[in-house]
């Protein structure tokens, strides 16, 4: 499944990192990871730690299927939007906007990264 | 240098079958080849040039073996559903070239009979392709890719589900006239928005059919189309491009077409208050409207209102969009939409829509084309047409 780029996002999940891809020329993170900067073709990719937290861009209720499910995009705290799933919640109470945290979800191979809805802020 | 005024379609067909489980794909491309070089009045040795898609079995060596061309220019771009008007605007610089007088563009395929769930189920793709292992593991399907799109409209312009079912609305009542679609029933928006929800928030009437079937088209230099006893269809104008992810800059809140409609229009000289008929694609209601926000029939974020209350509906609103039923009644053969998006476009510059739907003096068209997925990778598509 996984392919050379992007194996150090694979093996960190498996160690419960969640790192993300940012070009030492121009600054930018990016998504989804790259070993050329999507943005000025740069080489100098740098695996940085990432918080983990974001916010619902947009998000659908998958509801046919066996189990219906949750794909979003969600944007990062360091700016770059992901493709992902929303778990852990119910599904009728989201909304564009929340603010999430990731969770790794265990799979046969290299855990997912997803989100589920962070704890309101008081 | 323009394609402006280069080329013609003088041939165009639609294969009438929905459900062809007997039949091959690559024998659905010979009978559409064949039915659009009859509509041209042109024969098979006619044809230099030769056109395809992803949908065409074993390609360009196959296809053109397959049906034993003889031809000199060869162009396999593949932008999914709307290859094909990326087909019509290459033939066209490629005849402006003096590469081909005359090509054939051929679009075929059989979902039906195959049992592909199109919408619900994550395909495989290519395990190479760079995008896919961030998204498969996700069940990212083609409908909930779109529905992606349609809840950030929703959330930023207030868009409703009734309004996207006006889409599916003005597609029933242009289907009900013509005898090959798939569904022929006229429906309500409330028909539309009590339909199961499939993904928030597209309901399964916001959703194309899943069809067999297949068009082709002849575009010819103007020379020859002079000589062609058809009505005469000129290309006046394309654009194309591919929108993306960015890179994780994601916007769901546009199509490709904000850089294809203004190409198009600009190389043709003409304005969307201008166009008399549209062909828009219809993968899902909302791809109609975000389409037509980006090619400027109406400000973005206005979308909704201007489907509203049959606008799209033919001798009703003020754009009459896809009077064959389009892919949300009529057919989507191969999944892929574009061609005959094409061909109602040239039936309505012909003056052979039904005549239920045929608009009055319909003399300029335009035809807009998506592929792939909005949420993620789409094609667009955008071409210009005019009646001579």
């Amino acid at each position: 499944m996984a392919i050379s780029e992007s194996q150090p996002f694979w093996d960190a999940a498996t160690d419960d990192r969640f790192i993300l891809p940012q070009c030492a020329s121009c600054g930018r993170y990016h998504w989804y990871p790259r070993a050329i900067c999507p943005f000025c073709f740069s080489d100098r990719i740098e695996w940085k730690p990432a918080s983990g937290k974001g916010r619902i861009y947009s998000y659908t209720v998958m509801r046919r299927a066996s189990v219906p499910y949750v794909v979003a995009y969600v944007t990062l705290e360091e700016g770059t939007t992901m493709l992902t799933n929303i778990v852990d919640c119910d599904f009728d109470a989201l909304a564009i906007g929340q603010d999430v945290r990731l969770v790794f979800k265990p799979t046969g191979s290299a855990p997912l990264p997803v989100f589920t809805p962070a704890p309101a802020t008081a | 240098m323009s394609i402006k005024g280069q080329a013609f379609i003088a041939g165009a067909f639609e294969h009438p079958t929905r459900n062809a489980p007997d039949t091959s794909v690559a024998q659905l491309h010979a009978e559409v080849a064949r039915g659009a070089l009859a509509d041209a009045g042109l024969t098979k040795d006619d044809v230099d040039g030769y056109f395809c898609a992803g949908d065409a079995p074993g390609g360009l060596l196959s296809m053109v073996d397959y049906l034993n061309l003889k031809v000199r220019h060869l162009d396999a771009t593949e932008t999914g559903g709307s290859s094909y008007l990326v087909h019509v605007a290459h033939a066209a610089e490629a005849i402006a070239l003096g590469k081909c007088n005359v090509a054939l563009i051929t679009m075929a395929g059989r979902p039906r009979s195959e049992g592909v769930r199109t919408g619900t189920v994550v395909r495989d793709g290519n395990p190479a392709q760079p995008d896919l292992q961030w998204e498969n593991p996700f069940g990212t399907t083609a409908v909930n890719l779109y529905a992606l799109c349609a809840m950030r409209h929703m959330y930023e312009f207030g868009t409703t589900s009734e309004q996207l079912a006006w889409v599916r609305v003005a597609a029933s009542h242009h289907a009900q006239h013509n005898p090959n679609a798939v569904l022929r029933n006229i429906v309500t928006v409330e028909d539309v928005v009590s339909s199961p929800m499939v993904s928030d928030p597209l309901h399964r009437l916001d959703c194309c059919v899943i069809s067999d079937g297949g068009g082709a088209l002849v575009v010819v230099k103007p020379e020859i189309a002079k000589t062609l006893k058809r009505p005469r269809v000129k290309v006046l104008g394309a654009g194309e491009t591919i929108k993306g992810q960015s890179g994780g800059d994601v916007d769901l809140t546009y199509t490709g077409a904000v850089r294809t409609g203004p190409a198009a229009f600009a190389e043709a000289g003409v304005t969307p208050a201008d166009i008399k008929y549209a062909s828009i694609y219809d993968s899902f209601t909302i791809t109609v409207l975000m389409q037509l926000e980006d090619l400027g029939f109406c400000r973005k974020g206005e979308g909704g209102r201007f489907v509203a209350d049959g606008n799209l509906i033919s001798g009703v609103g003020s754009l009459p969009v896809n009077t064959d039923g389009g892919g949300l009644c009529n057919n989507h053969p191969a999944n892929r939409g574009g061609m005959t998006k094409i061909i109602e476009a040239v039936r309505q510059l012909r003056g052979e829509a039904h005549p239920a739907v045929q608009v009055a003096n319909c003399n300029l068209a335009l035809a807009q084309g998506t592929g792939g997925r909005l949420g993620t990778r789409s094609g667009s598509a955008t071409l210009i047409l005019e009646r001579e």
